[in-house]
């Protein structure tokens, strides 16, 4: 049956499957976009919430709310939702699936049944993440780090969270290679390499790190399990283990899980602002090749996570070199992007704020990275509040003002229907107001001493705490009224049609939303994916 | 519908791309086992000699054999021999039975005489041998799981060849299971002379 005949979009899509199962079995593209979307929401709200009552544990020295363990086990299960179920995924599950195709001018992904398996993998991993919760030892309590010697002899429930962590990898391996020869393979006619939007290039370059860099962290984990199960001695000190070698192992995944998390953030920034700027945009060539160079250097970096562990002065002075060679490919964008605004005709709509902010925030976080970076600074402010604030600034204020960014610049196109945009706008402005007032005076304290992870402090910091405590109930405000705001318009929104944006790639050609094979016939492209005429 | 859609040189792209993930998988372990033999490089030629060289060569002959047979498979199929294709493919399978069987022998011989992580015979020895087995252990045993998951996949392959699913015309399917069995293959060759041939 031709979708695309009867004017239907992918909803109204009657497949093989009725109801539930037509989304629980489906391998359309678009609805597991939307099936990760459904599910992260709910597990960014609920990490959030354990975010909220850390802050208001902090909001006094002491005893405030609960005990330490208590305080332990959410900061692990804060990091482990954030880190594996929404920041690392987030950009890729959601608006890979949903966009990809439809902007490389394709059906759908190469492998849509194993597109299907990498859903039901991330949900299995969310339960067993939940499962650490309620079985054996309780709530793991080793930070989402994992840290051996502490994560072997911990008797909480560290073993069903590792390997709940081993399972979201896998999914993420998996998504990965699906994207890789996707870009490959299913490019329309016309669309060469360097016609693809930056979107692709940054989803492509993410896809090459899930593959290359998630394997070496699921075997580190899975080791981990092994050696509390069965004391195979490769991290456990008594066994003649060496505890800085999980170290090495975990960051050298860990530390280009970022880049996971910001490349495809990156990408989006270089959709909205040719959108409002109505320009082409400014250096498509060094954009797309910063992508690619950031996930290179970006493996020769994991060191600078261990400077104050015992590795070698020489080995720590490279490290900090190849951390500031890093920098210059994300400056490089910021320069474009910038460029592009420059004698553009601005429009200043609601996608455009997010990114205004996520610019300002991030590039305040970047600068701070080279604060750590600094051997000698690194030394002050290492496991201290300092780092905290500058990983929110990166990964919150990063990919997380851009998730939401991202959700209200496609969300005509995913539901057909056009939100409040004022609730909207004056949603994002709290957001970064709450944002700023959250994590700013987290790098006060952190330079004056504060350690990270915490449950107590000395009577000096408490005026940095409670700034940071307020904060967060700005941010959290924020971003219930930005949720709800999305929620009411998909009710009763205002029908919106193919390009309400004014956007010139290839998703903004078709019905909003999209019928099931996204075009009519395979489009052919011309010429680049920001020009107009 | 329009037609359905079939690539096959993207199929075995994605397959080549999941036996680098694959490979990185082990790589870790093969990175711990650098670092520790590096550390102990004595006690790891001691600990070596404990295991049965003939028993690993015989691994080695079966895991390359059936490198082979499953190569021969696909030949036959491609060459319209689908009893030929589904005699090797069998063989391979065999082999895959085989090495289990081996190994099922190996680690039980270790284990009766308490060589393994807290065992009462490896509290005996060093540390260095300690680690030696500890790798061993992890080692061969994901390794073993990587036979089963690959034999697996090769069952499921026999029975679409054997229902004409696969076919001379469409054995892509067949390609990458005989990749994901070459992998099998390749890491054993590397797991090998790392435990069994140290002097």
């Amino acid at each position: 049956m031709e979708a695309v005949l009867n004017n239907e979009n992918f909803y109204q899509y009657k497949g093989k499957h009725s109801g539930i199962l037509g989304w629980l079995l489906t391998t359309d593209h678009k609805r597991i976009g939307l099936m990760y979307l459904a599910a992260m929401i709910t597990f960014f709200v609920v990490a959030m919430f354990i975010g909220f009552f850390m802050r208001l544990e902090l909001l006094t020295p002491g005893e405030t709310l609960m005990k330490p363990e208590v305080y332990n086990a959410l900061f692990t299960l804060h990091g482990v939702i954030m880190i594996f179920l929404f920041i690392v995924p987030g950009l890729p599950a959601v608006f890979g699936n949903f966009f990809l195709p439809i902007m490389i001018g394709a059906k759908d992904v190469s492998f849509p049944r194993l597109n299907l398996l990498s859903w039901y993998l991330y949900m299995a991993g969310a339960i067993l993440a939940v499962l650490s919760l309620f079985t054996g030892g309780g709530l793991p309590d080793t930070g989402w780090t994992f840290y051996v010697p502490y994560s072997i002899r911990s008797t909480a429930n560290v073993s069903t969270a590792l390997f709940a962590a081993f399972v979201l990898g896998f999914s993420s391996i998996l998504t990965g290679l699906n994207f890789i020869v996707t870009i490959h393979r299913l490019r329309c006619k016309g669309m060469t390499w360097f016609k693809m939007p930056l979107f692709a290039w940054g989803l492509y370059s993410t896809a090459w790190i899930q593959i290359l860099a998630t394997p070496v962290v699921g075997i580190t984990l899975l080791l981990v399990i092994f050696e509390r199960f069965f004391g195979i001695g490769v991290f456990d000190p008594a066994l003649g283990g060496d505890p800085i070698l999980f170290q090495h192992l975990f960051w050298i995944y860990s530390h280009p899980a970022v880049y996971i998390m910001i490349l495809p953030a990156m990408g989006l920034v270089s959709e909205i602002i040719p959108t409002f700027a109505k320009k082409n945009i400014f250096g498509y060539g060094p954009i797309a090749m910063s992508s690619l160079a950031i996930a290179f250097v970006g493996y020769l970096v994991w060191g600078h996570h261990m400077f104050t562990s015992g590795i070698s002065d020489t080995s720590r002075a490279i490290f900090s070199l190849l951390t500031f060679i890093v920098a210059i490919p994300s400056g490089i964008k910021v320069f474009n992007w910038v460029a592009t605004l420059y004698k553009g005709s601005i429009d200043l709509r609601t996608p455009l704020i997010f990114v205004m902010g996520f610019i300002i925030v991030f590039s305040i976080g970047g600068l701070t990275g080279l604060v750590l970076g600094s051997l000698n600074t690194d030394i002050h402010v290492t496991d201290t509040y300092f780092v905290v604030a500058h990983f929110h600034y990166v990964m919150f204020g990063g990919m997380g003002t851009l998730f939401f960014g991202g959700l209200h610049y496609w969300f005509p196109k995913m539901f057909g229907k056009m939100f409040n945009e004022k609730i909207a706008n004056f949603s994002v402005v709290l957001f970064l107001i709450g944002f700023n007032v959250l994590y700013f005076p987290m790098f006060i304290m952190g330079y004056l001493g504060m350690p990270r992870r915490y449950y107590d402090y000395l009577p000096e910091f408490k005026i940095y705490h409670q700034i940071s405590t307020v904060g967060s109930w700005i941010l959290v405000t924020a971003i219930l009224i930005m949720i709800i705001n999305l929620i009411i318009a998909l009710k009763k929104g205002k029908k919106a049609d193919n390009d309400p944006w004014g956007g010139t790639t290839l998703e903004w050609k078709i019905p909003s939303p999209p019928p099931l094979e996204n075009f009519e016939v395979e489009p052919e492209v011309t010429k680049g994916p920001y020009e107009r005429v | 519908m329009s037609q359905i859609h079939r690539d096959d040189f993207g199929s075995k792209m994605g397959m080549w791309l999941f036996l680098f993930t694959e490979l990185l998988l082990f790589g870790g372990m093969f990175l711990l086992y650098a670092a520790y033999r590096f550390a102990h490089p004595a006690d790891f030629v001691i600990a070596a000699h404990r295991l049965d060289v003939t028993m690993g060569t015989i691994n080695t002959i079966i895991l390359l054999t059936s490198s082979l047979t499953v190569v021969l498979g696909i030949v036959a199929l491609q060459r319209n021999s689908k009893p030929l294709s589904l005699f090797f493919l069998g063989i391979t399978l065999l082999s895959g039975v085989a090495f289990l069987i081996n190994k099922y022998f190996e680690w039980g011989a270790k284990i009766h005489h308490g060589i393994y992580p807290k065992g009462p015979e490896l509290a005996n020895m060093s540390e260095g041998e300690g680690l030696y087995f500890g790798l061993y252990y992890a080692m061969t045993g994901l390794h073993g799981v990587h036979v089963i998951v690959g034999m697996i996949i090769l069952a499921f392959v026999f029975v679409q060849i054997y229902k004409n699913q696969i076919t001379s015309d469409n054995f892509v399917r067949f390609e990458n299971a005989g990749l994901y069995w070459h992998l099998v293959d390749i890491i054993w060759i590397f797991l090998f002379p790392l435990f069994y041939l140290i002097h």
